[in-house]
């Protein structure tokens, strides 16, 4: 476990999302949530906690934005697009700071209050266990947003069908 | 390990890692133009050895430009997540008893997920480049890669249930006796379909296939850049042969020779594989390969799943 590393990753992952939140490109704004969510694995990796680290490189960095860049891909804005956009959206970034904000001060307020502990990691054995033995009915509630999903995709192909 | 040493075997790892994918270069076009009873090249050096020297030199002092109006900084960045992704991974492979860099326990994800992220190299490297060639080749990279990238991870489970680990040494070592290829051939056989696909290979090369798309997401590259691309393709191909002989051929286990040269003999003869694949198999259209993936192989490697797991709670094996 190494704290230097951990909190120079954070940094990163904090420094690369505010720049995301702040770019006017949509495909440069994703190459910096990547940075910040590979930076944010690195971090998981330096508080030994390997297994979490792995799975945010594997499931977010590397499935998660991949279907974001290939839909931005496809409806890249021109100038013109863009400005209309900005007009629209003007001031729209108001509230959600304000939600940002006060989320983020309990957590600084909490995190200065916390014990010092050493982070142990959960193995992957352990986390099975917790998942479908305590929290077996809790993941069974999150993987029905799932089937929603494949449903929604399911009604949305077979839409696009049936004009052939 | 201190860190000093760590940092100075890495080194030594990538340096050796960037030569064998240069020789891999040259290995291929000779293995290639042997299947197709031709020469291949055979002029620099001893049997053309040289070649891959002389590619690269003329790769390095070639132009490196950037098509007009795409984007400068991502068409740079793309090649070098193409390489760097698949070298980090090497970092958890067990070449020996203790010859790794990193006995991370959950190796076999680690590796996975590196192999996920040159995915990035190819949608971004299309986008920057401004061309509809590349566009379409990206798009193929990213729908493909989500395709496989599922029952890749799945089709290896079962070896991580009978082993007990993920860490690539222990799944070696419970290989005593028995290669789990013998008790896991529809899991091999899936892992050998994902595997090909994740180092972006023929028959599963369909974000670059040239007879239709030029050269698909690197079209608009030269120089160091289209070299990137290729080393991280090379690269690849031996990370995936390596993961293969971990996973299903017994790593470096083996009688007589030591075993470091098992382990490579293994990883070389997968290697010919890759080219030997590549010459004599076709290239399945878009929609039969991605078809393929989400009705066959994913239901496939659930039922491996479900198998192998109720042989393991059942026969109390491992």
């Amino acid at each position: 476990m190494s704290w230097g590393l951990a909190i120079w990753a954070s940094a990163l992952a904090l420094a690369a999302a505010a720049l995301a939140v702040t770019r006017d490109s949509v495909v440069h704004a994703l190459l910096l949530l990547l940075a910040a969510l590979v930076a944010l694995g690195v971090a998981f990796f330096a508080l030994a906690s390997p297994f979490a680290g792995a799975i945010q490189l594997l499931i977010y960095a590397g499935a998660v934005v991949a279907v974001f860049v290939f839909v931005i891909m496809t409806v890249e804005a021109g100038p013109e697009a863009r400005a209309r956009e900005r007009a629209l959206l003007a001031g729209a970034w108001r509230w959600p700071a304000v939600v940002a904000v006060a989320a983020l001060v309990p957590m600084l307020i909490g995190l200065g209050g916390a014990e010092e502990g050493t982070p142990g990691g959960v193995g992957a054995a352990e986390l099975g266990l917790l998942m479908f033995g305590e929290w077996a009915v809790a993941t069974e509630l999150v993987s029905l947003l799932l089937i929603a999903g494949l449903i929604g995709v399911r009604a949305l192909s077979r839409k696009g069908r049936d004009g052939e | 390990m201190s860190a000093a040493i760590t940092l100075i075997l890495s080194v030594w790892l990538i340096a050796a890692l960037l030569v064998a994918a240069g020789v891999f270069t040259w290995v291929e076009r000779r293995g290639l133009g042997f299947l197709q009873e031709r020469l291949g090249p055979n002029r620099v050096g001893p049997f053309g050895f040289f070649q891959w020297i002389a590619d690269t030199v003329k790769l390095l002092f070639k132009a490196d430009e950037v098509p007009p109006g795409g984007d400068a900084l991502t068409f740079r960045l793309a090649p070098a997540l193409a390489a760097t992704p698949v070298l980090v991974g090497f970092a958890v492979v067990a070449f020996a008893p203790g010859w790794t860099i990193s006995a991370l326990d959950i190796g076999v994800i680690f590796i996975l997920a590196m192999l996920a992220l040159t995915v990035y190299a190819m949608v971004l490297g299309a986008w920057a480049s401004r061309n509809r060639y590349a566009m379409l080749g990206g798009l193929r990279a990213a729908a493909q890669m989500l395709s496989y990238e599922a029952f890749f991870g799945l089709s290896l489970m079962g070896v991580v249930m009978l082993a007990g680990s993920m860490n690539l040494g222990q799944i070696v070592a419970a290989q005593e006796g028995l290669w789990f290829v013998v008790q896991q051939p529809l899991g091999a056989a899936l892992f050998t379909i994902a595997g090909i696909a994740a180092a972006h290979r023929l028959p599963f090369d369909l974000q670059e296939s040239e007879q239709d798309l030029v050269a698909g997401f690197m079209t608009e590259y030269s120089g160091m850049g289209f070299a990137l691309f290729f080393l991280g393709e090379y690269l690849a191909i031996l990370l995936v042969s390596a993961l293969a002989v971990t996973l299903f051929f017994g790593g470096w286990l083996g009688p007589f020779l030591p075993a470091p040269v098992w382990f490579g003999l293994k990883v070389g003869a997968l290697a010919l594989a890759f080219v030997w694949i590549r010459a004599v198999l076709p290239r399945p259209r878009y929609d039969q390969l991605v078809a393929f993936a989400w009705k066959w192989a994913l239901p496939l490697a659930l039922v491996n799943l479900l198998a192998t797991g109720a042989v393991v709670v059942l026969g109390g094996a491992a």
